[in-house]
């Protein structure tokens, strides 16, 4: 089996692949959740003047994946928003494991803090509270 | 408005405004707010989380582009998103502490500096200078295609250009915009990295920046799907079609009418603040 060697240009390549993947899912499965929500109530009156914060079934990482399951059409939605926030993680990831594969360790190092602080943000709230 | 009407208007706004800001390189995360804010009514927290998920949106999908063309520089990237996403949680946390008054005169001050930095000509004088010793150490130093072969670079100031991108960071989360043009300027004209590997690495950074700050609006409840759909949607496809159209047209004078509403957002956005309007 021949590999082209792990440089960066290569490096960059994937990562570019692997970004726009994860945008054309998670757009997809935005629409795909934004059809029947539109459907449902295409006449209800909209006003996002004041602010209420989401109930739970939309904020929560563990909330939201179950809740898209059951069919909820805003819940799809925000299954589609969160593999979005995702794709830059993935691309971190991604990252950590090719400076790995050059042996790298200084860079796996920052990329591992770079990975800390963005899963701190998505489930860190949940630590506190 | 009805929901039809709501998102159909929404999702054209987001579309001309990922149009503009990809046409003109200025982004369109900067103008989202404003327009959600002033002619939507739309809560600002609300308006900032569907702003920051447009930006990872346009970034990541604009990264393809990039990439191809072989200028950005990955450790440079991923060194300084330390100081970006630290900085993105922090000010993502500000915006719950900061009165919505203040954040948009914040926005305001951004805005306008934004479209100064957009007009200004980048007056550099590059002097053959001795490598960086701590650039050397983090491996920053690279090179990209030129016209005449391969250019070599290196790049200078690190504790400043990292120092800046925490500003870039923290703008970020508070105000749901991708901060671009600050951090062009850190790695522009502070640490000395040529134009064109400073604008994509950038971009290549600007998504992970609001990721971070993304994740924490998420967990907060600030992100409504129903007003971040038609958001995401229409910047991604205005961008998208703002990069192929790019290649063809003479953007010089939208460039200037671009940055002319930019500063009229920034005008509006501080009066508002000013006068309690949002």
């Amino acid at each position: 089996m021949t590999m082209k060697p792990l440089n960066d240009e290569r490096v960059e390549g994937l990562i570019a692949n692997l970004l726009r993947a994860g945008v054309v899912i998670a757009a997809l499965v935005v629409i795909g959740g934004a059809v029947p929500y539109l459907a449902e109530h295409p006449w209800a009156h909209v006003s996002y003047r004041a602010f209420h914060g989401e109930p739970n079934e939309l904020k929560a990482v563990h909330e939201i994946i179950p809740n898209a399951f059951s069919g909820n059409p805003r819940g799809i939605m925000q299954l589609g928003l969160l593999l979005l926030i995702a794709t830059p993680i993935a691309r971190v990831v991604f990252s950590a494991g090719a400076f790995a594969v050059e042996g790298d360790r200084m860079y796996v190092g920052f990329t591992l803090i770079v990975l800390a602080v963005l899963l701190y943000s998505l489930f860190g709230s949940f630590l506190i509270a | 408005m009805n929901v039809l009407e709501f998102t159909f208007l929404v999702w054209a706004g987001s579309l001309v405004a990922g149009f503009l800001g990809a046409l003109t390189g200025l982004g369109g995360g900067v103008v989202l707010v404003p327009l959600l804010t002033i002619f939507f009514h739309v809560d600002l927290r609300y308006a900032i989380g569907a702003s920051l998920v447009s930006v990872i949106a346009t970034s990541s999908g604009s990264a393809a582009a990039y990439v191809k063309e072989g200028f950005s520089n990955i450790r440079i990237g991923m060194f300084l998103e330390i100081a970006t996403t630290i900085g993105a949680l922090l000010g993502a946390y500000l915006t719950v502490k900061v009165p919505a008054n203040a954040i948009a005169i914040i926005f305001g001050i951004v805005l306008l500096y934004s479209a100064y930095v957009s007009r200004r000509t980048r007056p550099r004088t590059d002097v053959e200078q001795p490598p960086d010793p701590l650039a050397t150490k983090l491996k920053m130093n690279g090179s990209f295609p030129d016209t005449s072969g391969v250019r070599q670079y290196n790049v200078y100031n690190v504790p400043s250009g990292f120092g800046v991108m925490f500003i870039a960071g923290t703008l970020s989360g508070l105000l749901g915009i991708g901060s671009g043009a600050l951090k062009v300027v850190a790695m522009d004209q502070a640490m000395k990295i040529p134009f064109k590997v400073s604008t994509t690495t950038s971009n290549f950074m600007i998504g992970v920046t609001a990721a971070a700050s993304a994740g924490v609006y998420l967990s907060r409840g600030y992100i409504d799907p129903s007003l971040a759909m038609p958001v995401m949607i229409g910047v991604l496809m205005g961008s998208l079609l703002g990069t192929r159209v790019l290649v063809k047209t003479q953007t010089k004078r939208l460039r200037l009418v671009f940055s002319v509403v930019i500063v009229l957002l920034g005008l509006e956005m501080m009066f508002k603040g000013l006068t309690g309007g949002l």
